[in-house]
């Protein structure tokens, strides 16, 4: 069924439709419509859900790890600094090979404050280990939030869910909302291995000690290493299960397709504008201009961050002239994040396109069409003359 | 308080294996113990860094016979609130969710998370064991070390301000089951865990717990003074149930009988070594002028 | 859908004794009950346990004679200075081992 909503009521309806059994709720900018759509969903039955209106986001996170630890399906949503504060917590979680999902409405971080997009928070915690996906528009977004679910309880591992702040989350945009019946089939009940229960009494996640130890029965448990070790295989397993799980949503849905990168004209393209995000829908514009001049441009939404997906990247822009990395945000002292893991994936590759990297839109400095055109146009004229290092787009001063 | 336990009707039944890594003479192993027994087996623990992590024990062996969940430092509060939560949603309404942290973990870092519960009302039991330091770091001076203690962190003046009264923080919460208790009077103390079973909503216990390397003292001592500590005066067993204070146990029974000097207490602590005499005389005055309300 | 297992290795214990090893070779001293003394012994009855009561390692059974688990005791004393009829003397380890031998 259609409706008209914004993204955070998109949001709010997959995690309905996903049946969440524990909510955590704390209120941030511009995440909050979200978590109030939630409370309606659960004070008016039409979730059956427990709603715990928590103090603080920290704790917001303490709920879901206890929760999930307990068996149920857990979820919560945060911002910017909400995601900061919780950020202790998304290693427990992680570490404890948890099936939380949780929705990020890309924010920047203070200081100095500010409520108004670019992707730094979700960014800055890429190394955690959560899985991270990242929506373009409303549909990408309920869609993933119920896709999350299941890849998260299949390889137990945290999902976010990202989408950006203001520009999707406050937008409104028609999308079709999945018949409950068909989630209910394509997203089977909450199970997990190791729950805590009387009946089967256990100590989760107490010291674990560096080296390998011999357990009641005389035999080798792994010691922290090889938990955390276990943890990055799986991590980069479960690209393949996304597929898998993406391949099986667009049977039962009749959508999906680009788990890991969404394509616009990249097939016969000689450049590749790469970006997270609403931008890449934005830079489709910019796209079909250059197209109409004769450029042979194409633009290309990395989708799936965390794990990173690698391979499809590479094999997107092996052969190509030049990819240009636009990027609402970076790692400071250094170069954007996705630039440097695009350069990392086509390191080892015998031919590899020139890369550029362009940081914009932080604090939700508008981003302006001519200001994307001017850019790719450049990169593209002239791409050997292009540094290796970030520039930026929009400064004024 | 009614139907008080006796050493003779108290169950055999262990919820704790020895041969654990607590220090021997441990105040709070032995309310550990205790607390064990009058939760019983359809219980989820809930339990932030502190000592108590320290005797649960270190991956892949468990000392506690119960199902228990680690946390992060600050959380546990909310967490707690969490296992509850799915606990409502599995159907699962008679198992017991305690929480179990020290000093630190309660009235300093995990203060927060602890106050959100409490005005949540959640339906948790939250045992606070007071060894008044962050001891499992290795005594560094928290909010509840009284003043003028020697800590590694107040290593030459002692503390320089007083004790916080958590469990009166708590009780502003105005919650239903407010108590202290001590490791000296253990069948107290299990009376009111058990009494906690019995009640819905949050209920906060507070146990005085004296830890030998900590305070400085023989570890064959540990509840003696404990002991000390309540017949001063100085820590007073009490409940407050849905807003009324009553003293139990062996505070009740001082009431109108002269109570020993606190310097009697100070004397037994090592911690206690430079405590100035206008501290004692301030603390025996304060004593002296909550005894005279009671 | 491929069969890979996930997350085969976490950490979670399992409930049992000894995790800080053999924790009765930590003492120094160690509690010896004189069976004349003790009350429950003496009386051949259900009585006192103050020795089982205060055990922060719960190592002392509530039998008629209470019985010490030397593996574990960590030879804290509490038992010795509570036992009301001080039936319990706190020996010197070293020297009980000798003429163990």
């Amino acid at each position: 069924m259609h409706i008209i909503e914004s993204g955070n009521v998109a949001a709010a309806t997959g995690v309905k439709l996903a049946r969440a059994q524990v909510i955590a709720a704390y209120p941030i900018t511009p995440q909050t419509p979200l978590t109030e759509k939630l409370s309606e969903f659960v004070e008016s039955g039409e979730l059956k859900a427990e709603y715990i209106p928590v103090e603080s986001e920290h704790s917001a996170m303490a709920v879901c790890i206890a929760a999930s630890s307990a068996g149920t399906r857990a979820f919560t949503a945060t911002s910017a600094n909400g995601l900061l504060y919780m950020a202790e917590q998304l290693h427990w979680a992680v570490g404890a090979r948890l099936p939380i999902v949780m929705c990020v409405a890309n924010r920047g971080i203070g200081a100095p404050w500010t409520v108004w997009n670019d992707q730094q928070d979700s960014m800055s915690q890429r190394d955690v280990g959560w899985i991270q996906i990242y929506a373009n528009d409303h549909q990408q977004i309920i869609d993933s939030v119920i896709k999350a679910f299941r890849l998260a309880q299949t390889v137990s591992i945290p999902v976010m869910v990202c989408y950006d702040g203001y520009i999707l989350s406050h937008t409104y945009m028609p999308f079709d909302q999945p018949d409950q019946t068909k989630v209910d089939a394509f997203l089977p009940p909450f199970t997990s291995k190791h729950f805590l229960d009387p009946e089967n009494p256990g100590n989760f996640n107490t010291v674990t000690l560096p080296d390998v130890r011999p357990d009641l029965e005389g035999t080798l448990a792994p010691g922290y290493m090889e938990i955390r070790h276990n943890l990055h295989e799986d991590l980069r397993a479960s690209i393949e299960t996304f597929v898998e799980i993406d391949r099986d949503f667009e049977r039962e849905f009749g959508r999906g397709g680009c788990p890991l990168i969404e394509k616009y004209q990249c097939d016969d393209a000689d450049y590749i504008a790469v970006c997270i995000g609403s931008l890449s829908y934005h830079l489709r514009d910019v796209i079909d201009t250059m197209r109409q001049r004769d450029v042979k441009v194409g633009v290309m939404g990395v989708q799936m961050y965390r794990p990173f997906p690698d391979k499809a990247v590479a094999e997107a822009l092996v052969g190509k002239k030049c990819a240009i990395v636009f990027e609402k945000a970076l790692s400071y002292g250094n170069q954007g994040t996705l630039y440097a893991d695009i350069k990392s994936a086509l390191y080892t590759h015998e031919t590899k396109p020139y890369v550029h990297n362009y940081i914009l839109g932080l604090g939700g400095r508008e981003i302006k069409t001519q200001q994307l055109l001017d850019a790719l146009t450049e990169s593209c004229t002239s791409p050997e003359m292009i540094e290796d290092t970030p520039r930026w787009i929009g400064l004024k001063l | 308080m009614e139907n008080q336990t006796t050493i003779l009707n108290l169950t055999e039944e262990e919820f704790v294996h020895p041969g654990n890594r607590a220090c021997s003479g441990c105040g709070l192993s032995l309310v550990y113990r205790m607390g064990l027994k009058a939760l019983g087996k359809n219980t989820i623990l809930v339990v932030p860094p502190s000592c108590l992590t320290v005797l649960q024990g270190l991956y892949p062996v468990a000392s506690t016979k119960l199902p228990c969940v680690n946390v992060t430092f600050a959380s546990t509060g909310a967490a707690a609130s969490g296992v509850r939560a799915a606990m409502r949603v599995l159907n699962k309404k008679d198992v017991n969710v305690v929480a179990w942290a020290g000093d630190g973990g309660t009235g300093d870092i995990g203060i927060q998370a602890l106050s959100g519960a409490c005005e949540r009302r959640e339906d948790i039991i939250y045992i606070c064991y007071d060894n008044e330091a962050y001891m499992n770091t290795g005594v560094q001076r928290s909010g509840t070390t009284p003043e003028g203690v020697l800590t590694t962190t107040t290593p030459i003046k002692g503390k320089l301000q007083e004790k916080k009264d958590v469990p009166s923080i708590i009780a502003a919460h105005r919650i239903g089951y407010v108590a202290t208790a001590s490791a000296a009077y253990p069948l107290d103390f299990y009376d009111k865990v058990k009494k906690a079973t019995t009640i819905s909503g949050p209920k906060y216990i507070h146990v005085h717990t004296p830890c030998p390397p900590g305070w400085s003292f023989e570890s064959r001592f540990t509840i003696k003074i404990g002991k000390l500590a309540v017949q001063t005066g100085l820590f007073d067993l009490y409940e407050i149930e849905n807003g009324e204070f009553k003293l139990t146990g062996a505070s009740k029974n001082l009431v109108g009988k002269p109570r020993m000097p606190v310097e009697e207490y100070f004397k037994t602590q090592g911690r206690f070594k430079t405590l100035d005499k206008t501290i004692i005389d301030k603390v025996q005055a304060q004593i002296d002028a909550k005894w005279a309300g009671y | 859908m491929t069969s890979r297992t996930f997350c085969d290795k976490i950490s979670r214990s399992k409930p049992g004794p000894g995790d800080g090893g053999n924790t009765g070779s930590w003492r120094v001293l160690r509690p010896v009950i004189n069976l004349e003394a003790c009350i429950p012994a003496k009386r051949n009855k259900k009585a006192c346990f103050h020795c089982w009561l205060y055990c922060p390692d719960s190592v002392v059974s509530k039998t008629i004679p209470p019985v010490i688990n030397y593996a574990y005791c960590k030879g804290c004393g509490i038992c010795a200075e509570e036992c009301p009829a001080d039936a319990i003397s706190m020996v010197d380890e070293a020297t009980h081992t000798v003429e163990e031998k």
